[in-house]
């Protein structure tokens, strides 16, 4: 169940865009016409019908982005982000929905819980906002939280994101019993003895600065261990930002064989190599961590064949105060809402890593497909879910810029091209730059 | 208009010089570090004399800010700057502010605020003096930073051996022990390779880190290696930097018995170095560290010296060298 405040659904007619929608293979310039939310008409040189019309000109339109993996920090830590700030920063960033992970404080790990996040998100969200559950009760990885329950609440998913649910035997039986919610376990896979200390990637960058290092099979005996559990119990499941390339041989041989197993990548793991961590910025520390250039380019491949079928921010807002310490003081997680886009623009489509339609692709129905959700299309009869995109721009990321309450960017200071004009989000414009 | 502007600038006063920090070995180059070496050198035969101060540095603070214990750093930027007739403050975490809690920011602009010349700093984590550098106005200096950098530890080598050896370049020093926790070994490693010497890594394989042959050095677990090496470089095994039961080595008797450098695994005549607190009987045998090839006296020796030229370089307008590569490109 996703929601959103209360707004009336708008009428508009977006003109002279280039149309992409590379899912249902739309490539055109054409006008798009919006009634009461729902796309209309697709053409060139539409009637207008008095509606509002929204200059694409020189502009892409695309199906906007579904965000599978936000941090909105509610309840517990209002003072680093709250579902007005997040969805708005999601609205920003081309997002027409995104999902809230439950390491909250407390956790999302009952019905009361999540049904006060419904309420606050009816009076606040600007985009469409849902919610995961806890897969263990205070995500302590000792008791399965009421899933049923949970599920008839609203729950999209269940996770303990943040942490891994250490026990096997306790994972299959989340396996076993999550089976009667229909939903999907999402898992953060590392294993504790092994990233214990860890700050870094393992390598040569952690081994000449110094720091703890996170070797990749810290995540990837993780991945091998719940993608065994899930073919044996024939049970989907869903892979939390993957950064190992032996990470994404165990899943792309799962998949092989059969398993109902996704897989989701973050931006900053797509554009950076843990070399980025020789400034000792805190802004690029992440759990998973940065790993070497070699898992990047396993990660890119896996988005390229669409083994790993979703772009997710992990959008990890802190307060300012709590990142500006020594490294290995501040807490794992970095901000992405506002910024996904234009990073992955300027990294990855305009050097010819990726074409711009596989990052389209995995930002918005791939993502969606994660967990069922509705995939936004440029369909006549669909529900306007939409982005204007200007490939042309060129901004510099700032901290005065963001509509996050949180500024740990890994990007600050940096000039990115493409830029987010417009979102339309469940039939009305949300986002206007 | 063109003409204005060039006469306008001309009477700009100069623009002051970029401010210098020695934050990491990996910031200087070998130039640099000649240089450093040159002046330590003439400082020792200042320090000849019988009047051992020199007025360089009269009116300039010097403020020494650890946050974690030392004997040999501090006492020797302490009389480094009282022998350059430097004003010194030193600040201990325990017994402060920090213990009720305050943040490294604002400790450091709080002592920021008395506008010393130059901030030495001990960390125990990686990266706080390059974060001190960039909120206080002061040339910092990095006094070890957790498992990181220690700088003018590596610096204070690098003199001690070009005495000892008359040269750097070829030679081979195996550096053993507990390489994974040590600052000592990450600084000297880049010193020694960029200076043009062998580095060969002895140890446990647990206390190498995956992935430091990168630097430019050897590993090996055979302690027999050493006896082919110049100098034999011992490190302290950092039983405080290690994590409860993480069972690096099964127990120090073991290692001891290993890996431990005792006058039998060494060559008559071999250079020791130790860079202190030593564990005897456990890393260093006693009568390894007490026989007159060791240069652990030395290397204290050198430690003024060397911090008094760091000192210098840093607060006198030479060449513009050791400089962070964030400054280098703010100036570019």
């Amino acid at each position: 169940m996703l929601v959103r405040k209360d707004a009336t659904a708008e009428s508009l007619i977006v003109t002279g865009a280039r149309v992409l929608d590379p899912v249902n293979g739309v490539d055109a310039q054409i006008d798009v016409r919006i009634d009461n939310g729902v796309i209309a008409q697709l053409g060139a040189s539409l009637e207008r019908n008095g509606h509002r019309v929204v200059d694409g000109a020189g502009l892409v339109l695309a199906p906007a982005f579904v965000d599978p993996h936000v941090h909105l920090r509610v309840p517990g830590r209002e003072d680093e982000e709250t579902i007005a700030t997040g969805t708005a920063a999601a609205a920003a960033g081309g997002y027409c929905a995104i999902l809230a992970m439950p390491n909250t404080e407390p956790v999302v790990d009952s019905a009361a819980v999540l049904g006060a996040l419904f309420e606050d998100a009816r009076r606040e969200a600007e985009v469409p906002v849902g919610f995961l559950a806890a897969i263990t009760k205070g995500q302590a990885g000792g008791e399965l939280t009421e899933m049923a329950e949970l599920a008839d609440a609203g729950a999209v998913a269940f996770s303990d994101d943040g942490r891994p649910v250490t026990a096997p035997g306790l994972m299959r039986r989340a396996l076993q019993y999550g089976s009667v919610t229909g939903l999907k376990l999402a898992l953060h896979c590392e294993e504790p003895t092994l990233s214990r200390g860890g700050h870094v990637h393992e390598g040569p960058v952690s081994a000449e600065l110094g720091f703890g290092g996170y070797p990749s099979i810290a995540e990837s005996v993780m991945v091998e261990r719940d993608l065994s559990l899930a073919a044996y119990e024939e049970r989907p499941l869903h892979l939390l930002h993957l950064s190992a390339r032996e990470s994404v041989a165990a899943l792309r041989a799962a998949r092989e064989c059969g398993v109902e197993a996704t897989a989701e990548v973050t931006p900053h793991h797509l554009c950076l190599t843990d070399e980025a961590v020789r400034t000792l910025d805190s802004n690029l520390k992440m759990n998973p961590p940065l790993r070497s250039r070699e898992d990047r380019a396993a990660l890119i491949d896996a988005l390229r064949d669409g083994t790993i079928s979703a772009i997710a921010t992990d959008h990890a807002p802190h307060a300012r105060h709590e990142k500006e310490v020594p490294f290995e003081a501040a807490p794992f997680g970095v901000t992405g809402l506002e910024t996904a886009f234009s990073a992955l623009y300027t990294h990855l489509v305009e050097p010819g890593v990726l074409p711009l339609e596989t990052i389209l692709k995995r930002m918005s129905a791939g993502a969606a497909r994660t967990y069922g959700l509705t995939e936004p299309a440029v369909a006549v009869g669909a529900r306007a879910n939409l982005v204007l995109l200007d490939l042309n721009a060129s901004w510099r990321v700032e901290e005065g810029g963001f509509r996050s309450r949180s500024k740990n960017s890994w990007l600050l200071g940096e000039s990115l091209r493409g830029k987010v004009r417009a979102t339309i989000a469940d039939g009305r414009m949300v986002f206007e730059g | 208009m063109a003409e204005l502007k060039v006469m306008r600038e001309e009477f700009l006063p100069p623009k002051p010089p970029p401010r210098r920090h020695l934050l990491s070995i990996a910031d200087l180059t070998r130039d640099d570090v000649e240089r450093l070496l040159g002046t330590a050198r003439s400082f020792e035969r200042s320090l000849e004399r019988e009047m051992k101060k020199l007025p360089t540095l009269r009116g300039r603070l010097v403020l020494n800010l650890f946050f974690e214990s030392s004997t040999r750093t501090s006492s020797s930027f302490e009389l480094a700057a009282k022998r350059l007739s430097a004003d010194t403050m030193s600040f201990k975490a325990s017994g402060s502010s920090v213990d009720k809690g305050e943040s490294l920011k604002d400790t450091a602009i709080t002592l920021g605020a008395y506008d010393p010349d130059v901030i030495v700093i001990r960390h125990a984590e990686i990266g706080a003096p390059q974060l001190v550098a960039r909120w206080t106005g002061a040339h910092v200096v990095n006094a070890g930073d957790g498992k990181h950098q220690h700088p003018t530890q590596a610096l204070l080598d690098l003199y001690t051996l070009n005495e000892e050896f008359g040269r750097i370049d070829g030679l081979h020093v195996a550096i053993v022990g507990d390489v994974l926790h040590s600052r000592v070994a990450r600084s000297n490693i880049q010193a020694l390779t960029m200076m043009g010497a062998r580095v060969t890594l002895v140890g446990p394989p647990s206390l190498i880190p995956r992935g430091i042959e990168a630097l430019g050095c050897e590993t090996t677990i055979d302690i027999e290696a050493i006896k082919a090496a110049d100098v034999v470089y011992v490190l302290r095994m950092q039983r405080e930097r290690m994590l409860e039961g993480a069972n690096y080595v099964p127990s120090l008797r073991e290692y001891a018995a290993r890996w431990g450098v005792t006058p039998e695994r060494l060559r008559p005549g071999q250079k020791v170095m130790h860079p202190g607190p030593m564990n005897r009987g456990v890393e260093i045998d006693p009568v390894v560290a007490d026989a007159a090839d060791a240069l652990i006296e030395t290397q204290v020796r050198a430690g003024l010296v060397t911090r008094m030229a760091v000192l210098y370089d840093l607060l006198t307008h030479g060449p513009v060298a050791v400089q962070t590569a964030a400054e280098i490109h703010e100036v570019a």
